[in-house]
Parts: structure tokens; sequence; C-alpha cells
């Protein structure tokens, strides 16, 4: 193998996995030493430079980072990064004072961002720091989109999205709200905007045409389609349903739409499920909190028909579905049989869509055959060059954190677009080290492993939660839970940084290393290196870091990355500091970091 | 030396032995030696081994005397049995240990200073004795408890760290057990665990005394320029005669080995070690040729190192001595003392 290039920021970027994991590249280990010390508003403001909500993606993050945490394959259970991104958030100080400032003087150029989801707000977020106009269209009268109105207020409470939120439109932003675009073309003629930003979402919810479905007004009313029965749960549209409710699709939309159930009078709830649980679109804990309200999920049941009686919906009919797999595949299916599951109302959360209706075919935005935008992935702009999009408008329905991260990339495009630069020509990410050592066995970072066992989310009593529909189950980690908790974090950050030259091969790091990830050994191609590991390579997806020749006796020295617990030992162990503990920093650039504007001009168009 | 113990947590991955123990299940006390001591990597070299063979820890007795060395018998198996004493008087602690149990096995761990000087007559009559156990030297040519002064085994010609060279002749360990009957001789350098666990493996598997001389370098007072026993030395002057695989009893030789590349030597309990010579004019069973072939490399200044000389017909010190046959702990009161009948009779017998 050749020498690994540790001066490709990459690297070491790798090695935190959770902060690799993330979409916008949290610096997750570095707040959660803050918090460990105490200094939640450090550790907000940390979050907040590239998450943008660390009090909304505390509590309904995603959470790509915790699949991905070390800790999780050192043990079981990841770092409950976060319930740690809450506490942050939960205990800050008033941050206002702290927060990035738009300036007075303007630099005379007009966003205009539509939808005020997460992805327009991020946008407007790094946009008005550096003197843009920015205006944000939104067809209801709150911001927050999606966020606001497919979350239910016992995940998230309002007054969390309002603050939030409010840091980005105080900075200036022009909200338009109870504005919805209904045509692209009248805003691009209407010469007001000198680039525009479509972040509306995903906001079309799937249909289920099975028999029965339009057989009557009645019929109609009790069959919701999910998103859409979110929203009027959130705009308290809607504050009954009907004691036996189903829900169809088993994504993390469905279990917001039986656990809200549960809060408007129904007592019978069950999620039908087309597939075995290992396919389950929900995240693990979604799924957990589902059930732990008494929802029943109903395994192999594909929909058939709407069972209607006397114009009333009586019951839904599934084909008992029969599967053959082959590990995580279905080689082959069957139908078992059917049966009847009565119902008074059916919730149907099988998937979204994006949806353009007020986009103009003759404006030079192309779309490809699914209706879907052609949309560059790393520019996210379209195929006309002063129309760009983010979060689900792009690429179809993910989450916040993409959203998030699609607002940051798009809003540098933006800003080098309107700076007349190459949207293509971006700064490359950075990356600094500095050594951790403060004496001879003493590092700035608290090196011993501890083997404390994930805490736990306390949670509102099932007696109580269902009082009101706005009740946040979740109550967040206390202080003792915390203190534990940040102590889980295996400080990835701080990498082994090995220096060849200096290197005796006295084996002294082998020997300490307690998960033996270290081998010395020669040279072989990766396959074959792997193979000779001192302990074996269980995770390939995980890199070797393998070394320049040594000194005596020209072996290398390899490490494993998947399982190092960051202990330092080796760096103890060394007497010739040959390993050093060093704390990466990976800088990502966002558009303030692609330089200021040029002066101000006059408005072209006003 | 480092400030925190090893932490708990494993490599999910790691083997087990027959027993069902991974090696961390060996291991012991956080070791209080410099940052990068050779007697480390011996100390895992013994985990490694013991480990190996799926010893029981408690079937384990580990002793030593004083120094740096001796330090290391507490940082593995510490669910083994332990005895430090008196500076040199290891190998007389030994002895009586394995009359009184001959079923553990004995593995002390001693340095050159407590081996070629305060305690030189000892080891002498545990190999006289043909002691079962395994005696490891770890040596490094300097007392690196009181500041590096040259030690017995020091080599005409090293540096100290200050620069004075040393005038004397060395004691060579090896040289001294082949001359005193030593029936299994090796040496190895603590860099070299391919070399040294295999040789672990075979000493604690032998029946009677078995030495391993382990050159393991000393860090602090003895890694510069001009030392003859520092980590890049050793390296530039190696001389690996014959290269020792250890395989126990029921398993088959599975290596595919050349015709007369390799010597089988059969141990007491059926387990082999396989010997491959890399040096063809080499005979590891003939004391005499061993002599002369380390004596001329000695000249050299090179260090030879694998098994040296190995004899499995010599008695061991149980047979000459006519010990008991059973450990002294699982016999009945009665057997073990004799009465006052039994100890008249004893006493007449010198009136």
């Amino acid at each position: 193998m050749d020498p690994t290039d540790t001066r490709n920021p990459d690297y070491y970027h790798r090695v935190v996995d959770c902060q690799w994991a993330c979409p916008a590249h949290t610096d997750v280990p570095e707040y959660i030493r803050l918090i460990a010390q105490g200094k939640f508003t450090e550790a907000y403001l940390v979050n907040r430079e590239s998450n943008v909500f660390p009090g909304i993606l505390g509590r309904v993050c995603d959470r790509p980072c915790e699949p991905a945490c070390r800790r999780g394959r050192v043990e079981e259970k990841p770092v409950a990064i976060c319930r740690l991104k809450r506490v942050a958030a939960d205990h800050r100080d008033d941050v206002t004072a702290l927060l990035p400032r738009a300036p007075q003087e303007k630099n005379g150029k007009r966003v205009a961002c539509i939808g005020a989801g997460p992805a327009s707000l991020t946008v407007a977020n790094d946009l008005m720091p550096l003197g843009y106009d920015v205006t944000i269209f939104e067809k209801w009268d709150t911001p927050g989109g999606l966020m606001r109105t497919n979350i239910p207020s016992f995940r998230l409470p309002a007054g969390v999205l309002a603050q939030e939120i409010g840091y980005i439109i105080d900075m200036g932003v022009d909200l338009r709200l109870g504005t919805p675009v209904e045509s692209l073309k009248a805003l691009l003629n209407s010469k007001q905007f000198d680039a525009i930003f479509v972040g509306s979402g995903a906001p079309k919810g799937k249909d289920l045409d099975l028999p029965g479905r339009h057989a009557s007004e009645t019929v109609r009313e009790h069959i919701h389609i999910g998103i859409d029965w979110l929203e009027s749960v959130a705009f308290e549209h809607i504050k009954s349903i009907g004691r036996r409710v189903l829900i169809i699709g088993v994504g993390n939309t469905a279990m917001d739409c039986c656990r809200s159930s549960l809060r408007l009078g129904a007592t019978d709830v069950k999620v039908m499920a087309r597939k075995p649980r290992n396919f389950f679109k929900a995240s693990d804990w979604e799924l957990e909190d589902a059930e732990d309200e008494n929802v029943e999920i109903v395994i192999n049941h594909a929909p058939k028909s709407f069972v209607v009686e006397d114009g009333k919906l009586v019951g839904m009919i599934f084909d008992r579905m029969e599967y053959e797999l082959d590990g995580n595949r279905i080689v082959s299916e069957r139908i078992a049989g059917e049966t009847l599951f009565p119902c008074d109302d059916v919730i149907l959360a099988i998937g979204q869509e994006n949806a353009f209706p007020w986009i103009e075919n003759d404006l030079g935005i192309e779309f490809d055959k699914w209706h879907v935008p052609k949309v560059d992935k790393v520019t996210f702009q379209s195929t006309r060059e002063n129309v760009f999009f983010g979060g689900d408008a792009a690429f179809g329905p993910k989450n916040i954190i993409w959203a998030v991260e699609h607002g940051h990339q798009a809003a540098i495009s933006l800003h080098r677009y309107l700076q007349g630069n190459d949207v293509a020509e971006r700064l490359p990410a950075l990356l600094n080290l500095s050594s951790r050592k403060m004496g001879l066995h003493e590092w700035s970072y608290r090196n011993d492993y501890n083997a404390a066992e994930r805490r736990l989310m306390p949670h509102v009593s099932l007696k109580e939660r269902f009082k009101k529909i706005n009740i946040e189950v979740e109550l967040g980690f206390d202080a003792e839970q915390t203190a534990a908790e940040v102590q889980r974090c295996l400080n990835c950050d701080v990498q082994t940084v090995f220096d060849a030259k200096l290197c005796i091969e006295c084996d002294a790091c082998i020997d300490i290393c307690p998960v033996d990830c270290l081998t010395m050994t020669g040279n072989r191609p990766e396959d074959e290196l792997r193979l000779h590991l001192k302990a074996p390579a269980r995770n390939k997806t995980q890199p070797l870091f393998v070394s320049t020749p040594l000194k005596q006796t020209a072996r290398v020295m390899v490490k494993d990355e998947d399982l190092c617990v960051h202990c330092g030992l080796c760096a103890e162990r060394c007497p010739t500091a040959a390993w050093d503990m060093q704390k990466s920093t990976i800088r990502i650039p966002h558009a303030i970091d692609e330089g200021p504007c040029s002066v101000p001009q006059t408005r072209k168009t006003a | 030396m480092s400030f925190i113990t090893k932490p708990k947590v494993t490599h999910p991955g790691l083997p087990k032995n027959e027993l069902g123990l991974t090696r961390r299940d060996y291991e012991g006390g956080m070791s209080t030696l410099c940052a990068g001591c050779g007697h480390d990597s011996v100390t895992a070299a013994v985990i490694e081994a013991v480990w190996g063979l799926s010893l029981r820890p408690e079937q384990l007795a580990k002793l030593s005397g004083i120094g740096c060395s001796s330090k290391t018998t507490a940082y593995f198996v510490s669910g083994g049995h332990g005895f430090n004493s008196v500076h040199g008087r290891m190998p007389s602690i030994a002895t009586g240990a394995a009359a009184a149990n001959r079923d553990l096995y004995y593995i002390g761990v001693s340095g050159d200073g407590d081996t070629l000087s305060i305690g030189f007559g000892q080891f002498a009559h545990a190999i006289r004795r043909n002691v079962n156990m395994l005696y490891l030297i770890e040596n490094n040519g300097v007392y690196g408890l009181t500041k590096g002064q040259f030690s017995a085994s020091a080599d005409i010609g090293s540096k100290a760290k200050r620069g004075e060279e040393n005038r004397q002749p060395p004691v060579d360990p090896v040289l001294t057990a082949l001359t005193l009957g030593a029936t299994f001789v090796a040496r190895s350098f603590s860099g070299d665990k391919e070399q040294l666990v295999p040789l672990i493996k075979a000493g604690l598997k032998h029946q009677g005394f078995a030495l391993i001389d382990v050159l393991s370098p000393c860090v602090t007072f003895n890694d510069h320029e001009g030392s003859t026993k520092s980590y890049g030395f050793v390296r530039d002057h190696y001389d690996e005669v014959v290269h020792a695989d250890f395989v126990p009893p029921a398993q088959e030789i599975t290596t595919n080995y050349a015709e007369g590349e390799v010597t089988p030597v059969t141990l007491h309990d059926g387990s082999r070690v396989l010997l491959r010579k890399l040096d063809a004019s080499y005979d590891p069973t003939h004391r005499g040729k061993a002599m002369n072939y380390l004596r001329e490399k000695l000249r050299q200044g090179e260090h030879v190192t694998g098994l040296i000389y190995i004899d499995e017909r010599s008695p061991e010190f149980h047979a000459v001595n006519n010990t008991a046959g059973s450990p002294l702990n699982t016999m009945s009161y009665e057997k073990l003392t004799p009465g006052r009948k039994g100890m008249e009779k004893i006493m007449s017998r010198y009136r």
C-alpha cells in the first residue's frame, strides 16, 4: 500500500466519524467537550455555525452521526450526540449578542427565497451578514416549513422553533408570510431580485388509489394524506380523529401520524407495514417512541382495498404477504391470504414528492422525466443560472440537516454568482492539527476511556403526555446524565499522528493499544495487509493508516482506524514522540469564507 | 510508563484460546517502566505465549528478584501466583517452590544484574540442578534503576550514555549456561516477537531449566549511538541461527517445509519444537559446536539469537532428586507430618 497522505484533509476528517457523517459537518467532539466544561453557550455556537438550528435539531434531527459514531462499534450504543446538542441549546445563555449581524450598508444585491423552511432560512443566515437583501416568500402564516407543519409540537415545541428562526429573521430578512409564489415567471419578470433560491420542499403527499378510495364524500373525509393531515393538525384545523386509526406506511411521517392520532382521541392505532421490520424507513428511536405509546406495528400486510358500508369507511382489506429473504434482500414474495382491519380513519404516509406547478416551462429550468428539476449536486444551480434549488425541492425528501447543508452550499453559489465569480470554483475544506501534549504524560483532553453506558432520555409519563397535544414528551438530559454522557465521547478529533522518522520500533505502542489497532509488518497490498493485522480488520469501510518505511527494519506502521478509542496510550508509551495526539480542526468553508463583497453598487433594478 | 491504566475496552474480534480467554485476560497491572522499555515488550510476549498455550492463570508461578526486570512479573497474568524475592535469590525460591509443587509452570524473570552479578551463584546452581522452570533474563547491559552504570553483560567497547567506554569483558549468560550443562538455551530480542513468543512457549513446555536471554534495550540509559544493546545496534548485528516454531501436541504441522529444512524435537508432553536452521552448518543439539559458534560470533560483535541449544534427554530436577509426585498442598496431613513415632525413628538414625 502507498503511505497514507495525511495532508489530504479528508483523511483525518474521516476519522471523526460523526462529523464526516453529518451533512453539515458539525464539529461534534468539540461541542461535547465544551458541554463537559459547562460551556453551553459556546457549545451552542459551535453547533450553530454548521447546523444553524441546534435547539430544533437537538430534538428532531435524523442523526446520521449516531449510526456512524465509533463508540457504536467499540461498544453497542453510540454517544447520544443529538441529546447532547439539546443540552447545549437548553442551557445556553442569551446568545443574541454573539450572533452574526447584517452590515448597515447593503451590497445592493437582492435574493429571493421561496419557502421559509430550513434550506431558505440557512441561505438567509449565510447571506445576510454579507450585506445581501434577502426576501423569503412563505405560503403559510408562519415560518419554518416542514419543521412547523409536519413535526408535531409534542416533539418540537413552537417556542424553540420561533426562537431559532427569529435569530435569522432578526438580521433584517424581509419575511413575507401568507405570500405563496404562484408564478416564478412573474417573480423573475418583476426584476426585483438578482437571484432566486427555491427551498419550497416536497409538499405533495402520495395518495393510494385503491378500490373504495373515492366511494363517497364521507369516505374521502376519513382518508387522509399524512403530511397534509399533520399540517392541518399543526394549524389546529383538525382537532379530532376516529377511535380506530390505520396508518399506511412506516416512515418517520407515519410515526408522527400515529402518535398525533393518539393525542386527538384515537385509542386503537395500527401502523400497517408491507414488509418485515428490517425494511422500515422510520428511525429506530422513532419506532421505539411510538411503540412505547402502545402503537401496534403490523408487518407483512399490503393494502388492497378500502371497505365501505352504507357510504361509510369501515375498514381496509390487506394482503398477507410472505417473503423469502436472503439477508436483507427479498428473493421472492407471495400473497398468503387477506385480512380485514376495521377502522374509522386511514392516514396515508407512503411518501412525498416535490411539485412545482408554479414553475413555467419556458424559463430555461429543465426537469427530468420524473418532474424533478435538474440541479447541480455541488453548486445547487439549476439550468437557469440565477435560479438555485435546495432542501427537499432539489433532490426529493431528505431531512432537516440535509436541507441546512444544501442551504450553506447554495449560499456559497449565490454569493459567488452575484459577485461575478464562477460558482464551481469553491474553496476546499482545510484541516489544522495542533498537539495536545501538555507534559510528559499530560494531554489537554480527557484521554481515559470511560466505560459508562449510554444514558436514556427521560420521558413525560404515559399518563400525562396525552392530556394536550403540545406536551413535549422528551424532558432532556439532567445534569448527571449529561455529565456521564459527555465522557462517552472518544474525542476522535484528537488524532493519533505518526512520524515514521522518529520511530525506533520498540513495540511499546503495539503492546499498550487496548483495541489492538496497531501493527508493524512488511508492506503489502491493502487486502493482504488487512489479513496481517494484530486484530482482525472487521470493518473494511474504515481506512488503514500506513506509514512510510521505518528506519531500522523497513517495515511499515499500520493503524486500523476502525476501533481506535483515542486514549493516547500509544503516544504516552512512545519514547521518541513518534506518536503524538493532535487535535484536528476541520474548516468547512461557508459563504462568509468566500471573501467579502465588492463595493456596494447602486441597484440595477428597483 | 503511562499515567492511565490500559482501558478494559477490547477489540470485539479478539481471538480466544481453548479456555475461551483472550490475550487481555492474561494482562497484569499498569507498567511503571519507562515508555519504550524493552521489558514491556517481553511482558507482552509472555502474555501472548501463556495465552497461546491456554494455561489457566493459576497454573503459573511468577518469580523475580530486584531490578527493572524484576518488576515485570507484576505486569502479566494477574491471576497467577507471584513471589518477589531478595536481589539475586529468585532461583532458590524457584527451586523450593518447584520441589513443593511440580504441577505449576514456573517463570522466573531476572535482569543482567540480578542474574550475572549478585545472583550469579544462584543462577549457576539452578542450571546445575536442571530446575523445571523458564528463566528469562531481560538483558540491557546497564543498571537502569541506578541510572545507567555498566552491568556485567556490557560488551567491550560499548559506550555509556555519557560517553565512557566499557573495557571489561562481559559475562555471556548463554555461554555460561552452556558450560554449566543447561538443557534449553536461547537468545532473543524484545523487538522480535515472532521469534520470542514461540521460544517462551517451548521454554515453558521444556522439561528442565530453560534459559532465554532476551536483549531488551534500556531506552533511557542504553539506546544511544555507541551502545551495543540499543534497538538499532541489535537489529544491525542480529544473527538468527535457528528459528524455533512451537506446535502444540494435538495440532498437525501445517506449514510446508522443504526436505531437511526443519528438525522436529518432541517435548515430553507431545508438543513439538520445529527447528529451522538459518545457518546450515549450525547444530543446535551439539553443545561443543554451539559454544564454538557463539565464541566466534561474540568476537565479531554479533548477537546470536534463536534456539541455540536443546537437549530433551537429560534428567531434570524432579527425576534426579526423586521429589514428591504430587504437590505437597494436595497431600493429607498424615502423609506430610511423620508424627511422634516417625520423628523418633528419623532422629534415631542420627544418634
